[in-house]
Parts: structure tokens; sequence; C-alpha cells
């Protein structure tokens, strides 16, 4: 790629160029063969019943009809439903919380705040699973907090329990999503100009009016955001589960992703597999479009 | 803005009790792991803990894994996403906007839909059980973000700096290399950061391409080691802790680049 050829030296970038296919030309390569080759073939295994090992024999729409009908596999989407509930409202709910207490009152220490809460986002879900296991053990620090404020009734088995498994994973992925939560809302926050909020106290608005009034308009953009990382994440929960349950009790916590796992290679029903995480993708999808449509309108 | 000093102190209740929640579970883990092992043992702390993990879970093979298999993926997808950005982000061409959208969807594509055929495909040709077969897909999924973002970062480089460059007679790939990268710097590290982390506790791809023992990653063989290992739990906590002290570390020590690159990289 020397500067004194031709077409090459003409104009700068910016200006029509054929050069630029050969910058892509690695990326475009790499994409092809471990991106879009695979979702292509994952299209064409999902119209298969197939063992991983012997022919396979074609079945049609039959994958789809079961995700969509047999309880058994429309179960795990129903949890999917609950984790959204822990993963998403609730970090979103607690971040904007935290993010405008520490903007309105000018927190001193804001950095510390923000770096802290936001930690979790960081450390391995495999870590995270197994810190949280401790946590919830029958005789681990929540119980025993729990028969020392002499609320022993309260106690439970966490993990081992149909009633609570799912709650507690769940409870997880809001300890790991809210300070993600936090951190873009304070960015969106800090463009909001003062007198805006000097305005609103003014007229009298308290702190909870100011924010539905200045902090949350000013926000949509990074709400949409939030949402849209917060329900993804939720949808794709796989390491939390395999850690922590293995999609027990019973099949308590079974999630999509981790039935993904479980049936195109555990269970040798391969198209099963892939067509759950062909659902799983084109829901991530929807959620993905919808939202940004539905912030981006809301703009106008 | 003024609050009242009552507001004020509730702020900081608030935030104080969030940032203890926040550091809870990994103080539990860094506790737990300092902790005797076996019942009955000397109290006191028992750092050792963290020597005997190292040996007993073989993590010495798992950490090195993770950071080969990290660093060829940074040093991969850097590159390629500085060379798209470029492409994209400073040179009209056609197709442009198609190519883009294309590379795009990869942001979109959980690796749950790619894994099962990726690791079929993979077995056929001998591919599994191998560094490539955690690396080229890591890098795969790790071009749309990098793209997106170098994109961004070339269209919003100075004109002017690039006129001047060409005027002096430098070439497309020269005033890459010399001007824009050089002047990048940080969006280019704060990129690099995230790919390092993503790909260090990316978990599902070596679960599922890796059978060998020798080449786990470091997830992949606390996962395991939780497994096997279940009579004492402090050696787990310190395996837990061995795992997760890199990205921790480099994340304390680049926090603000971190932090903004993510924010940014989201909200753009």
């Amino acid at each position: 790629m020397s500067a004194g050829r031709g077409t090459a030296t003409r104009g700068a970038p910016g200006e029509p160029r054929a050069v630029a296919y050969l910058y892509l030309a690695p990326a475009l390569l790499v994409w092809a063969l471990f991106m879009a080759w695979p979702l292509i073939r994952a299209v064409w295994l999902s119209f298969y019943e197939w063992d991983g090992l012997s022919v396979g024999t074609w079945v049609g729409l039959d994958n789809y009809v079961a995700v969509f009908t047999d309880p058994e596999l429309r179960e795990p989407f129903g949890h999917a439903l609950v984790l959204l509930f822990f993963f998403s409202v609730l970090p979103i709910l607690f971040g904007l919380v935290l993010a405008s207490i520490t903007a309105r009152a000018d927190v001193r220490g804001a950095g510390f705040f923000r770096t802290v809460i936001f930690l979790p986002q960081v450390v391995a879900m495999v870590v995270v699973a197994i810190a949280w296991r401790q946590i919830y053990e029958p005789s681990g620090p929540l119980n025993d907090g729990l028969r020392a404020l002499g609320l022993d009734g309260l106690t439970h088995a966490w993990l081992g329990e149909q009633a609570t498994a799912l709650a507690a994973v769940g409870l997880v992925g809001t300890w790991v999503g809210t300070g993600l939560c936090m951190v873009l809302f304070l960015a969106g926050l800090s463009k909001v100009p003062r007198e805006l909020y000097e305005a609103a106290a003014l007229d009298g608005a308290g702190a909870l009016r100011q924010l539905w009034h200045v902090g949350l308009p000013a926000l949509r953009g990074e709400i949409a955001v939030a949402i849209t990382l917060t329900v993804v994440a939720a949808l794709r929960t796989f390491d939390l589960v395999y850690v922590m349950t293995t999609g027990g009790p019973g099949t308590a916590t079974r999630v999509p992703a981790y039935e993904v796992w479980r049936w195109s290679l555990n269970e040798g029903r391969v198209g099963y597999g892939v067509t759950i995480a062909l659902v799983l993708t084109a829901l991530i999808l929807l959620v993905t479009v919808v939202v940004n449509q539905v912030a981006e309108r809301g703009e106008r | 803005m003024r609050v009242s000093a009552a507001e004020r102190a509730v702020s900081y209740a608030v935030l104080l009790f969030a940032a203890v929640i926040a550091l809870y579970p990994l103080v539990i883990i860094l506790v737990t792991a300092l902790r005797p092992d076996q019942v009955g043992a000397a109290g006191g702390l028992h750092p050792e803990n963290f020597a005997e993990a190292w040996r007993r879970g073989n993590f010495g093979t798992y950490l090195r894994n993770s950071l080969i298999v990290s660093g060829c993926v940074v040093a991969v997808s850097t590159v390629l996403s500085c060379l798209t950005g470029y492409a994209f982000g400073c040179m009209r061409f056609r197709g442009s906007t198609v190519l883009f959208y294309l590379l795009l969807i990869g942001l979109m594509v959980p690796s749950e839909a790619i894994v099962v055929p990726l690791y079929y495909d993979l077995r056929s040709l001998g591919l599994t059980d191998t560094y490539l077969s955690l690396i080229l897909p890591q890098v795969a999924q790790s071009l749309a973000f990098g793209t997106f973002w170098m994109r961004a970062y070339f269209r919003g480089s100075s004109r002017e700096v690039v006129e001047a460059a060409r005027l002096d007679g430098a070439g497309h790939f020269r005033i890459l290399t010399s001007i824009l990268l050089p002047m990048g710097r940080p969006a280019v590290l704060t990129m690099a950061l995230l790919f390092f982390m993503w790909t260090w506790n990316e978990f599902l791809l070596p679960l599922v391409m890796i059978t060998d023992e020798s080449l786990r990653t470091a997830p992949l063989g606390l996962s395991n080691f939780q497994g096997q290992y279940t009579s004492g739990t402090a050696l787990l906590a310190a395996a837990a802790v061995l795992v997760a002290l890199p990205v921790v570390v480099v994340f304390l020590l680049t926090q603000r680049h971190f932090i903004r690159g993510m924010v940014e990289g989201a909200v753009k």
C-alpha cells in the first residue's frame, strides 16, 4: 500500500476509493466464516432432527412448532420473562435513583461510588456465581443475617427450593446490572443544564417531580440503551444458571440459553437446541428494534 | 445544585448502602479465600490457599491459556477494527452502507446462536480443542463493536490535519498509521480494554469448544474446579479470586477510560 501509485494518492480519505475494500477484506473474511456462515448453518440445522453424529432427518418446521407449543420448551421462555424483571426493570429503577441523587446533590466522591457500584459488571460471571452461591447457602450469610434479625421463619435453601431459585438467580442479575444503569444515567444527567433543575425547584417541584419532569426526558436515549443492554443480558443468561443451579431444582431455573446448550450438546438433539437459539436471536432483534424505534419516535 | 442537609445525608446513606452491597459478595469471596480450608485448622489468615488452589486446580495453565487467547483476540480485533473503521469512517465506496450494517449484525446476534453450528463444523475440521477455535469466533464477535466504535472516531477526526498530510504527499495508509492512529490512542485503548474484558470473561465458547483440560481458559477451569472440588470452600474462593483479579486490576487502573468507553460505545 505504498503512497506513490495511481488512484491511491488521488484525493484525500473521504473521496471515492476502491482501496477501501482492501481495508475491509480481512475483517469481512473473519465475519463471513465465523458469523455469517454459522448463522446460515443454524437456520439449516433448525429444519433437521439431528443427534450430532449420524445423518439428520428433515423435519420442516417441527422444531419451531415444538418451541412454541411443547410446554417443556416453552417453560424456559417464561423464566426468561421473570428474569427480565430482575435484570432489566430493577437495575433501571435502582440506577435511576442512584444516578439522580448523585447528580442532584453534587455528591463528593461521585467517581468513587461510580467505580465501586460498576465493579460487579467487570467480574467474570463464573466468579459472581460462585460468590453468590456462598451467600445463598443454607448456613450462608443471607440466612445468618435473617436469623440475626430474628427472622428465622424467612430462611430458605434459596437455590435448592423451587419457589425461590429463579428469583435468587435473578437477584444476582440485579446486582450486576445496577452499576451499568447508574453509570449510563449519570453520563446522561451530566448533560442536563443545571438551570433546568433550578427552575423546576423554584417552581416548587420536589426531588421526585424534578426527576420525572427534568431528568427522565433528558435520559430518553440512555434509558433505551439500558433497556436494550439489560434485556439482552437477561435473555442470554447462561453462565449464572450453569454454575449456580444447572437449571434446577427440577426445571425451576431452566432458561433459553441454557436449553440451547443442553439440547444441542448434551441431549444430542441439535435441531431443537439450534431452534431455541434462533428464536432467542429473533427476540433479541425484536427488542432492539422496538426499543430504539420507540426512543427515536419520542425524540421528535 | 443546592439541596438541604437532610437530603444530602440521605443521598450519601443510599450511595454508601449501594456501594456496600456492590462490594459485599466480592469481599465475601476474598475473606473466604483467606480462611482455613480444613475444619479444625488453625485460625488466622491463610494466604497459602492461593498457592494451593493454583497448584491443585492447575490455574497456572488456565490463566496462561486465557492470557494467550485474550492477547490474540485483542491484537487481531484491534488491528482489524482500525482498518474497517478507517474505511467506513474516511472513505466513500460502493456498498459501504450495506457492508457496515452487515458487520453490525454481529452486535445483535448472540453467541448462543452461532456456537452450536460452529462447534460441529470446527469439529469436523479437527479444529475444536485448539486456541484457534476460541480466538477466531471471538474476533468475529468483537469486530462489530470495534468497527462501530472506530468508525465513529475516524468520522470525528480532524479533516484539516488529514488534508495537510495529504498535501505533504502522505498516502492513505501513511495517514492512518502516522496521523490518525497516534491521535486516536485513547479511543483505541478503550476498545482494546473492552475486548480484553469480554474475552477474558467469556464462558460459553470455551465450554463448548474445549474438552482438553490443558487448553481450558480461566473461567472454564474455575467452573470445573467447582464441580470437582466440593469439600472446602476456601480453595474454591481462592481460585475465584485468581480468575477475577486480572480484569479487576485492569479495570481499577483504567476505570475512567473503561467506564467512559462503555458509556460512549453504548450511547452512540
